[in-house]
């Protein structure tokens, strides 16, 4: 491979897992839920670029696909099923609910961002050959666990949903630089799975939405001790 | 490509032209500080029509800048009986410290000129913050009940926004073993791939959300906020009348204009600088610089449209997250992810 292209292709990937790691930090600090929705369909687009330049780069059509399945299901499928599921009600809200303050979120974000680094290190060691594993391994890393931490302090359905889906891209963001050739098929059954779990979590925030007049999650708790 | 020399002879021929090279790089130094002067109020007229043609309105003139501190110039000046020596001074230090930074800066040239070494960034973040420091003092001093209130407001913002400061700082001169400004310029412009790596995005974004902090820009305070009682930075100038008034609002719209030269000039694009000592490439320079603070001011002037200004217990989170973003930028450089 031509050295000054993968330097280019890596500054360039390394541009767009610098986006993805603030769109992802930027879904754990916002208040508002439409926000959210736009920083998520950020975060699932500079998961496109990033299959995008490691395709070119690695002349790998497989990691072609995977940027056109992830561009229809997560950056068009999976906004629209949530819109559609969950209500517009659900997205006029000003503020979403937090189990922890804002800026101390922010501080254990950079912790985890640490950690990511700490585990994915040995591994990246471990593949040397992989030119991209450096950067996408420990920027993924950083999204499973930035999502898992939406999930936990987050007191509202939708923006719990984000979570999952962005470890999800986290997942995915990083095996594209370690498995270049994954069967079509897993390829698809894995992009088919994020709108069918939208779905079906949207409905059930949207009956959630009709039995309480929220989707704040984190107050059904208070509900269940009371009765 | 920017080319870089401390000694700052880039294209300098001695027998060339009739002035010494020292007197030239002093009469650059003069224009760059000129051009801030002049085009400041310009940049902050451009904005707010700008914004007005969002809203859908057809907005001020972009010369009513001008016209403003022409007309505070013409007007008799009226200072409180229990205003001291502070009041009085302030508008002075806050008008001669953007000065005093573009000395420092890339403004025109990509060669450093005659005051370049004389301070770094560290040093252009002082003297900005020396005026600010002026400003808030004459704000507590006359008695005003709104002049203090936004004195302590715009040090709670100042006391957040310095880390970010220094961290920017400690993260542009990890990348180019140097704080001088001159130096960072021609650290960036040596390649594409360095001004796409993962650091250089992420201090951007931080420094962009510093600027509009300290600039007190939507979301952090509403500059065009006629309330005095939700004011930050706006209410320390209420008090100020006369040549007083002219030179606050001038001072003003050249901290904002220094801040977005450092901005595009040195972290953005740090192309488009004369390379030459020749008198047509500085002044050739002008346009380009003056394009590029365009394209800057139509992103601030969507950010400014699409946001809301944020309760002033929030503004702790939005620096937060731009302290956090620039510990990201030195973490990624450290463990040289890219």
């Amino acid at each position: 491979m031509n050295p000054h292209v993968l330097e280019v292709a890596r500054a360039l990937d390394g541009f767009v897992a610098a986006i993805f790691v603030l769109a992802g930090l930027g879904i754990i600090m916002a208040r508002q839920m439409r926000g959210t929705l736009y920083l998520f369909i950020l975060h699932s687009l500079m998961l496109t670029a990033s299959a995008v330049v490691l395709g070119v780069t690695l002349d790998s059509i497989h990691l072609g696909l995977v940027a056109v399945i992830t561009f229809f299901t997560k950056v068009l499928a999976v906004p629209l099923v949530l819109v559609w599921t969950t209500g517009s009600s659900a997205y006029q809200r000003r503020e979403v609910e937090q189990v922890l303050s804002i800026p101390f979120s922010i501080l254990i974000a950079a912790g985890l961002a640490l950690v990511a680094w700490v585990v994915t290190n040995p591994l990246i060691n471990a593949i040397p050959d992989h030119p991209f594993a450096a950067i996408n391994l420990t920027t993924g890393m950083m999204a499973v666990f930035f999502g898992a931490f939406t999930v936990a302090v987050r007191r509202e359905g939708v923006a719990q949903l984000m979570g999952l889906f962005v470890m999800e891209s986290g997942a995915f963001f990083a095996s594209i630089s370690i498995v270049n050739d994954l069967t079509i098929i897993a390829e698809i059954a894995a992009a088919v799975d994020v709108p069918i779990a939208a779905l079906v979590i949207g409905l059930l925030i949207r009956n959630v939405h009709k039995l309480t007049g929220g989707t704040r999650v984190g107050s059904m708790a208070e509900l269940r001790e009371r009765h | 490509m920017n080319k870089f020399c401390l000694s700052g002879e880039v294209g300098i021929s001695p027998t060339e032209g009739i002035l010494s090279p020292l007197v030239q790089h002093l009469i650059a130094n003069l224009v760059q500080v000129a051009f801030l002067v002049v085009f400041a109020p310009l940049v902050s007229g451009v904005l707010a029509r700008i914004e007005e043609m969002i809203q859908g309105k057809h907005g001020p003139s972009i010369l009513q800048p001008y016209r403003d501190i022409a007309k505070f110039f013409a007007k008799d000046e009226v200072v409180s009986e229990e205003a001291s020596w502070v009041f009085r001074f302030a508008p002075f230090i806050a008008f001669v410290m953007p000065v005093f930074v573009v000395l420092l800066i890339p403004a025109l040239t990509a060669y450093p000129l005659f005051f370049a070494f004389m301070g770094d960034m560290v040093a252009a973040g002082f003297f900005l913050a020396l005026g600010g420091f002026f400003v808030a003092l004459a704000a507590m001093d006359t008695g005003n009940a709104y002049g203090p209130i936004g004195a302590s407001r715009t040090r709670m913002v100042g006391f957040l926004s310095e880390p970010v400061f220094i961290m920017v700082f400690f993260s542009v001169s990890y990348v180019a073993n140097s704080t001088i400004p001159y130096a960072v310029n021609a650290a960036w412009a040596q390649s594409w791939a360095t001004m796409l790596e993962p650091a250089h995005l992420l201090v951007l974004v931080a420094f962009l959300m510093l600027v509009i902090a300290e600039n007190d820009r939507i979301p952090v305070d509403s500059p065009s906020g006629k309330v005095e009682i939700a004011m930050i930075g706006h209410s320390k100038n209420l008090e100020y009348s006369g040549r007083g008034a002219a030179l606050m609002k001038w001072a003003g719209t050249m901290k904002l204009m220094v801040l977005i030269i450092i901005f595009v000039n040195v972290l953005v694009t740090p192309w488009g600088l004369a390379a030459t000592t020749h008198w047509g490439d500085i002044f050739l320079s002008l346009p380009k610089v003056l394009g590029k603070i365009l394209l800057f001011l139509l992103g601030l002037a969507v950010i400014e449209a699409s946001l809301a200004k944020l309760r002033l217990f929030r503004i702790s989170e939005f620096l937060a997250s731009a302290f956090v973003i620039c510990l990201f930028a030195m973490s990624v450089r450290l463990v040289n992810l890219a």
